[in-house]
């Protein structure tokens, strides 16, 4: 019973097989099946993240959030996609007809294969790729061109402005992010995303909390979220690339955004929470998906509350971040990594079974593949905390030269200290 | 398995509307987009003789990602040239930046 | 030849990598042409998965569309006052098209191995082995190790550095005196 995956996968074969289907032909008929699901999930999923994005929004910002319709509100999310179903579905006229229609399409399909590679329990991956890690930053090319095409096809030019924004700052937060990932690449020593969270008894935020903290702000920063939507500044873009679209095609950007914010909440819970991992998988495969789900939600519930909390940031600051920190940080990171990750530190068997004589309660609570990895992680962590020290120092001594920076303009009397309005009466 | 000539033909093929490219467009993006077809052109037969003749051995792809780095490279600074002759000359028409002619 | 799903699966790529280059060197409208670029650098990643190597298919999608084809559509936004030029081709299409033509003879006549009117294929129809499961590890230890491709490999890094500074340099604005 613990392995439903297997059990479905069974039942599915020798039914197709009965109906008189060849063996690859069932294979085929399955992976389609399972593609299906996949998408679904993906998409039903955004009925409820939404829901839950706005009851979390809302409790931040001392509001009830959505709830008139259903309990606590629950169906608000689909009154809203009937309405943006039924909505008419504008073209404007001087609009690059095909490269418009598409836009919409492809930055969901960008999404949805993020999916492909994400394993779900020991068994349930979609596609256990040999290079999934590049694939994860490979399909991230389809969201690109969907707001290109999108900002260019719309003839408006807040839509392209909005457009080269997101182009300037996707393109620069890809090289934190690939590096990043490299990061539990190079501790793995596989590009599978099954391999890397297989090779995880002791998660990877422990090891490598600083490039886990680059991979979450990069990834921020690819899906356009607060504080880094500015591709879409309400104040400044009226709406970005998607201005022009009304509808049905609107509800698609919207919901691959929604879908892509929950995807790298998946992403990061598998490459740095250790996926799947939790007590009693190895026997009952099916609780993976209980654990992944709790900490995707987590990390989800993180990108909420960044949402809420931090102030858009101005284009020059985004870029600044990127560029002054988050890149040396995550290079600086890399060698680090790549230096330690040389030391032979994994305990051999039997040493692990030495101090596992010692302490039998740390072999029934984690295992033993947890003994061998210790020092590592120890190491690991113990390098990023200096790593930490040394760049809150540096980043202190660069706002205090900051401020005195705008200090002196203070001085100098290019800036005046507001005024209150009564005062030029 | 779809025969080696196939796809040595889809290379040529590829290659061939690359030099048409190369050749007949004015804009020199457009060119430039020639020449990047003309090197996937290589790639693709690199692979392919990799795949059919060699596939023990790494050298078919090795230099297959060599010459996915120069393309890049090659992109980079052409485009670059590309945007500052356009500041200087508000033209990326092939044919008029001829300052040098006498 | 029999229908397989292997074949399908090549002749749409092939489609999609021919048209797609077709497109590149026809299309009036420079966006377009852009468009179709990715979708024969599709097509040809999709023929790299085919022949088993999908580390070269994923690097082949992230370098040329995720950054190579999004760097040429911004130059042609950038440049976009010559976008809707009257005419696509220069003066010497014809002669262009001739050229092509002959190189498009001559290679795939090579290729068939075309001798007196009969055409006969001179390579193989399957290959001589599989590729080993552990051919990209195999790969990237061959670009690090000194008696294959570490020099090769250096010697890129120097180059793609020389291309950054260069193209910063190149396109940097200078203060006007």
């Amino acid at each position: 019973m613990g392995d439903i995956i297997t059990t479905i996968g069974t039942f599915l074969t020798d039914l197709l097989s009965s109906l008189g289907m060849g063996p690859s032909a069932v294979e085929i008929t399955i992976k389609i099946i399972v593609a299906a699901i996949l998408g679904v999930f993906g998409i039903g999923l955004v009925i409820f993240t939404v829901w839950l994005e706005r009851k979390v929004a809302g409790r931040i910002q001392d509001r009830l959030g959505p709830n008139r319709v259903g309990p606590y509100g629950i169906f608000q999310t689909v009154a809203d996609a009937i309405k943006l179903l039924t909505k008419e579905l504008i073209t404007p006229a001087g609009a690059d007809k095909v490269p418009y229609n598409i836009a919409p399409v492809f930055s969901v399909l960008g999404v949805l294969l993020i999916w492909a590679v994400v394993p779900f329990t020991t068994n349930a991956i979609a596609s256990d790729l040999n290079v999934a890690v590049l694939y994860i930053v490979a399909v991230g090319a389809f969201g690109v061109l969907a707001v290109l095409m999108a900002g260019w096809s719309s003839n408006n030019k807040y839509a392209l402005l909005g457009a080269l924004r997101v182009v300037a700052q996707t393109i620069s937060y890809e090289v934190p992010l690939v590096l990043s990932l490299l990061v539990p690449v190079m501790l793995a020593g596989t590009m599978s995303t099954q391999g890397i969270v297989e090779a995880q008894p002791i998660w990877y935020i422990v090891y490598v909390p600083v490039a886990a903290f680059v991979f979450f702000v990069s990834s921020l920063a690819e899906v356009g979220r607060p504080p880094f939507d500015l591709l879409e500044a309400e104040s400044e873009l009226v709406a970005g690339f998607h201005i022009e679209y009304s509808g049905m095609r609107f509800a698609m950007f919207f919901l691959a955004e929604f879908m892509h914010a929950f995807a790298i909440s998946a992403l990061t819970a598998v490459l740095f929470l250790g996926g799947w991992r939790g007590p009693w998988v190895q026997q009952y495969p099916t609780l993976g998906f209980v654990y992944l789900g709790i900490k995707t939600m987590v990390v989800y519930f993180v990108v909420m509350w960044v949402r809420c909390t931090v102030p858009r940031v101005r284009i020059d600051q985004m870029l600044n971040l990127n560029w002054k920190f988050l890149v040396p940080l995550s290079l600086v990171n890399v060698l680090m990594v790549a230096i330690l990750g040389k030391l032979p530190l994994r305990l051999s068997e039997e040493q692990v079974a030495e101090v596992l004589q010692n302490t039998p309660w740390v072999e029934w609570a984690f295992g033993p593949e947890f003994m061998a990895e210790l020092p590592r992680a120890v190491l690991f962590l113990l390098a990023n905390a200096a790593l930490v020290i040394v760049v809150l120092a540096l980043l202190g001594v660069y706002a205090r030269r900051e401020r005195r920076k705008v200090e002196a303009l203070v001085d100098e009397g290019e800036f005046s200290a507001p005024q209150p309005a009564a005062a030029h009466q | 398995m779809v025969p080696l000539w196939m796809y040595l033909v889809v290379s040529a093929g590829l290659f061939a509307i690359g030099v048409y490219g190369v050749l007949s467009r004015r804009n020199a993006v457009a060119i430039l987009m020639g020449i990047e077809l003309m090197l996937n052109a290589v790639n693709v037969n690199l692979i392919a003789f990799w795949r059919y003749l060699t596939p023990m051995d790494v050298s078919g792809q090795a230099f297959a990602l060599f010459v996915l780095v120069v393309a890049a490279a090659e992109a980079a600074v052409g485009l670059a040239m590309i945007i500052s002759i356009y500041r200087n000359r508000q033209t990326v028409i092939a044919e008029d930046i001829d300052l040098l002619r006498g | 030849m029999e229908i397989t799903a292997e074949t399908v699966a090549f002749a749409i790529f092939a489609v999609f990598t021919l048209g797609g280059a077709l497109g590149v060197v026809t299309m009036r409208n420079l966006f377009h042409a852009a468009l179709m670029l990715i979708l024969s650098l599709f097509g040809v990643a999709g023929l790299y998965i085919l022949l088993t190597a999908p580390f070269l298919a994923a690097v082949q999608i992230m370098l040329y569309v995720a950054a190579v084809a999004i760097l040429i559509i911004i130059a042609i936004m950038l440049t976009r006052s010559l976008m809707k030029a009257p005419i696509a081709a220069n003066k010497q299409w014809e002669v262009s098209a001739l050229i092509a033509l002959i190189v498009l003879v001559s290679l795939v006549a090579v290729i068939l191995q075309v001798s007196g009117g009969r055409v006969r294929s001179y390579w193989p129809q399957e290959p001589v082995g599989d590729v080993p499961a552990d051919s990209i590890t195999a790969l990237g230890a061959s670009l690090v190790d000194p008696d294959r491709y570490v020099l090769p490999f250096e010697v890129a890094s120097v180059l793609i550095l020389a291309a950054m500074i260069g193209a910063i340099v190149i396109v940097r604005s200078r203060p006007t005196s």
